[in-house]
C-alpha cells in the first residue's frame, strides 16, 4: 500500500494467464486468464455452473490450479497455501459465509485479524472500529451470536471479518445472493465505499446488472471460458449481455 | 456402609473424578479441533507420573530418548521440504527447535543430579520432557493425513496407543512406581480425614480448568481453536491453517495428560500400562458430553469417579464393568435425543 502509484500505468495486483482448474479428469475451467489492478473493481459475471465459485476457490489457494498465477508482482508456486496468501493479504468471502456461528460478533471480526495478530501486528482493536464504521449495523449486534444474524448482517459480517485482514485483494463471492433487494442494494455500497478507501476487489456475481454497476471492468464467464471482457460500462450496452444476462429494460 | 466410609470413598472420587475430568477435556479439545480420538491420552498420563519417578530415583527417564528420536524425524522430515522449496534460511530454526532444544534438555538433566532438585523443577522439567511429545506425535502421526476419516484418524490412534504403551515397558520396566505426597498436611473433616494431596488434585484440576476456559474465552489463540472446531474453511480462510490448531490442541492435551499423571502419581501406583484405563474413563466421561458439550464431560467424568469409587466399595470385581457399562445407557439416550440434520 505504501507504493506510489506509477504515472501511467496502474499497477496490477493480480494477473492471472492461461489458468485451468479441474475436479478430478473434468475440467471445470480451461485457460482463461484475467487482471486486477490497484483500487478496481472487477467482476467475473456468468449462470449458474459457469465456474465463478471455482475460479475463487482456486485463486486463494483451496483447488489446485494450472497456469500463471501473479500476484502484487510475485509468481505463486504451484504448491501455494491459502495461509501464505491470506499472509499476503489475499481474502475471500465465500459464498457460504463460512462464520463461527456459536461465536460472537465481535469474537467473528477479531479472528479475522488472527494473521495479522499472528505476524505481530496488534492494531485489531482499531481495525475493529473501523469495521464498525463501514457496517454500524455490526457493532449493534457486536454480543449476539453469529449464527442468530439474518442474511444480511450475516453477509456484512463475513466482508467484515475479511476486511479485519486489511485485504490487499478483496474476493468476493456472490455476496447479493439469497438477499432482499435493498439489502444488496446497501452491501453493493459498502463495495463501492471500500473501493474509495483503496481496497481492490474481485467480485463473482450472478446479479449481473449490479455488478456492472458497480465494477470498473468485467468478464463473462460461460462453461468454463471467459466469453466476453471489457468496461463494464460498454459491456452493460452490449447486446449479448443484455439478452443474456440483464433481460428486458437492462438500460433504461 | 458408615458415613465415614462414605466420605472416604466420596474423597476417592473426587480426586479421580478430577483427573478423570481433566482427560475428558482434553479429549473433546482434540476430537473437535481435529477430528482424532486420541486415545493415547493415557500414555500421557503414564509418561508424566513414571518420568516424575524416574526423576526422583536419580535415573534418566526413558522419554528423553523419544524426545530426541521424534525431533531427529521431524527435523528431517521439515529439513527436506525446507531443501525442496529452497527455503533455507528457516534450516537452523527447525534444527534449534525439533534437534537442539531436546538435546540441551538431556544434556542438562545428565549435568545435574534430578533426584537432589527441589520438587516444583523436578515437576517442570517432567513436563518439559513429556509435553512436547504431543505436537511431535501429532506433526508425525496425524498431519500428514489429516484429511483423512474419522476411522482412518482412530486407527492411527490405536497404533500410536500401542506403540506408546511398548515403549513405556521399555523406558520404566514392568514395576509400578509411586511418587511421595507433595504434601503431608490434612484436615479433620468430622470423623474422616481429608489428605492433603487430595485437597491438592482437586484445587489444581479446578485452577487448571479455569485457565483453559480464560485461554478459550479471552485469548486470540484460543478462540482461534474454537473456530477450527466450528468451521473448518472458515478458520482456514482467516489463516488459521489445520496444522497450527493441531499443534496447539495436542500440546494442550500433553500438559493436561502429564500434568495430571504429576497429579495423580502421589495417589495410586502407575505402571507403564496404567493409562490406558485412565484415559478410558476419561472417554466414558467425554463420551456422556457427545465428544462436544466441555462442561457435560467434566460432569460426567466426575461422575464416573464416584460411580468407580462407591462400586470398589459394594462390588470391587465388578468395578470396571460397572463404569465402562455406564456408556451403554448414556449412547441409548444420546441417540434417541439426537436428531440427524443434513448440514444445509
Amino acid at each position: 500500500m505504501s507504493a506510489p502509484l506509477a504515472t501511467e500505468e496502474r499497477s496490477v495486483v493480480l494477473e492471472v494467464r492461461d489458468l485451468s482448474v479441474s475436479y478430478g479428469k473434468v475440467e471445470a475451467l480451461h485457460g482463461l486468464s484475467l487482471r486486477v489492478h490497484r483500487g478496481e473493481i472487477v467482476t467475473v459475471i456468468g449462470p449458474n455452473g459457469a465456474g465463478k465459485t471455482t475460479l475463487l476457490s482456486a485463486l486463494i489457494g483451496l483447488l489446485p490450479l494450472r497456469g500463471d498465477l501473479v500476484y502484487l508482482g510475485e509468481r505463486q508456486s504451484a504448491g501455494r497455501s491459502v495461509e501464505q496468501l491470506v499472509r499476503q493479504g489475499m481474502t475471500l468471502v465465500p459464498e457460504k459465509r463460512e462464520l463461527f456461528a456459536e461465536m460472537s460478533v465481535s469474537d467473528n471480526l477479531l479472528l479475522g485479524a488472527f494473521d495479522r495478530y499472528r505476524a505481530g501486528h496488534r492494531d485489531q482493536l482499531e481495525t475493529i472500529d473501523h469495521v464498525f464504521d463501514i457496517f454500524p449495523r455490526l457493532m449493534e449486534r457486536r454480543e449476539q451470536m453469529a449464527g442468530t444474524l439474518s442474511g444480511g448482517e450475516r453477509q456484512m459480517l463475513a466482508m467484515g471479518r475479511a476486511l479485519m485482514a486489511k485485504p490487499r485483494l478483496l474476493l468476493l463471492d456472490e455476496p447479493s445472493l439469497g438477499l432482499a433487494p435493498l439489502v444488496i442494494r446497501e452491501i453493493f455500497r459498502t463495495i463501492a465505499h471500500l473501493r474509495s478507501i483503496g481496497v481492490a476487489m474481485l467480485l463473482v456475481e450472478q446479479n449481473a446488472r449490479a455488478a456492472l454497476q458497480v465494477a470498473d471492468y468485467a468478464y463473462v464467464l460461460e462453461t468454463g471460458n471467459i466469453s466476453l471482457e471489457g468496461p463494464s460500462g460498454s459491456l452493460a450496452s452490449d447486446p449479448r449481455v443484455i439478452e443474456s444476462y440483464l433481460g428486458l429494460g437492462g438500460r433504461h | 456402609m458408615d458415613l465415614q466410609i462414605a466420605l472416604l470413598l466420596g474423597q476417592d472420587g473426587v480426586t479421580n473424578g478430577a483427573i478423570y475430568a481433566l482427560l475428558a477435556l482434553a479429549l473433546v479439545l482434540v476430537f473437535a479441533v481435529t477430528r482424532v480420538i486420541f486415545i493415547p491420552q493415557g500414555e500421557f498420563v503414564a509418561f508424566g507420573a513414571l518420568t516424575l519417578a524416574s526423576l526422583q530415583a536419580g535415573r534418566l527417564p526413558g522419554t528423553v530418548w523419544l524426545l530426541l528420536a521424534m525431533g531427529t524425524a521431524i527435523a528431517l522430515i521439515e529439513g527436506a521440504t525446507a531443501v525442496r522449496a529452497r527455503r533455507f534460511r528457516r534450516l537452523p530454526l527447525i534444527l534449534l527447535l525439533n534437534c537442539g532444544a531436546p538435546l540441551l534438555l538431556a544434556a542438562s538433566l545428565l549435568a545435574v543430579s534430578p533426584a537432589g532438585l527441589p520438587l516444583p523443577v523436578q515437576v517442570l522439567l517432567t513436563l518439559m520432557l513429556v509435553v512436547p511429545l504431543a505436537p511431535m506425535l501429532y506433526r508425525l502421526a496425524y498431519q500428514p493425513i489429516a484429511e483423512a476419516s474419522v476411522l482412518a484418524l482412530l486407527i492411527v490412534s490405536v497404533a500410536v496407543h500401542v506403540t506408546l504403551t511398548g515403549l513405556g515397558l521399555v523406558f520404566f520396566g514392568a514395576e509400578g512406581s509411586r511418587t511421595p505426597a507433595f504434601t503431608d498436611a490434612s484436615f479433620a473433616l468430622g470423623d474422616a480425614v481429608l489428605q492433603g494431596q487430595t485437597v491438592l488434585v482437586i484445587v489444581a484440576s479446578i485452577l487448571l480448568i479455569v485457565a483453559l476456559y480464560f485461554f478459550f474465552e479471552r485469548t486470540l489463540y484460543g478462540k482461534a481453536l474454537r473456530a477450527t472446531a466450528m468451521n473448518r474453511t472458515g478458520a482456514r480462510l482467516m489463516g488459521i491453517s489445520g496444522d497450527l490448531a493441531g499443534l496447539l490442541s495436542f500440546t494442550l492435551a500433553g500438559a493436561i495428560g502429564a500434568f495430571s499423571g504429576v497429579l495423580i502419581s502421589p495417589i495410586t501406583t502407575i505402571y507403564y500400562d496404567s493409562g490406558f484405563l485412565i484415559g478410558l474413563k476419561g472417554f466414558v466421561g467425554a463420551i456422556i458430553g457427545g465428544l462436544a458439550s466441555y462442561p457435560l464431560a467434566a460432569a460426567g467424568a466426575v461422575l464416573v469417579g464416584f460411580l468407580e469409587a462407591y462400586s470398589s466399595f459394594w462390588a470391587s470385581a465388578f468395578k470396571e464393568v460397572i463404569v465402562f457399562t455406564l456408556i451403554i445407557p448414556v449412547l441409548l439416550w444420546r441417540s434417541l435425543k439426537t436428531r440427524h440434520v443434513e448440514e444445509a
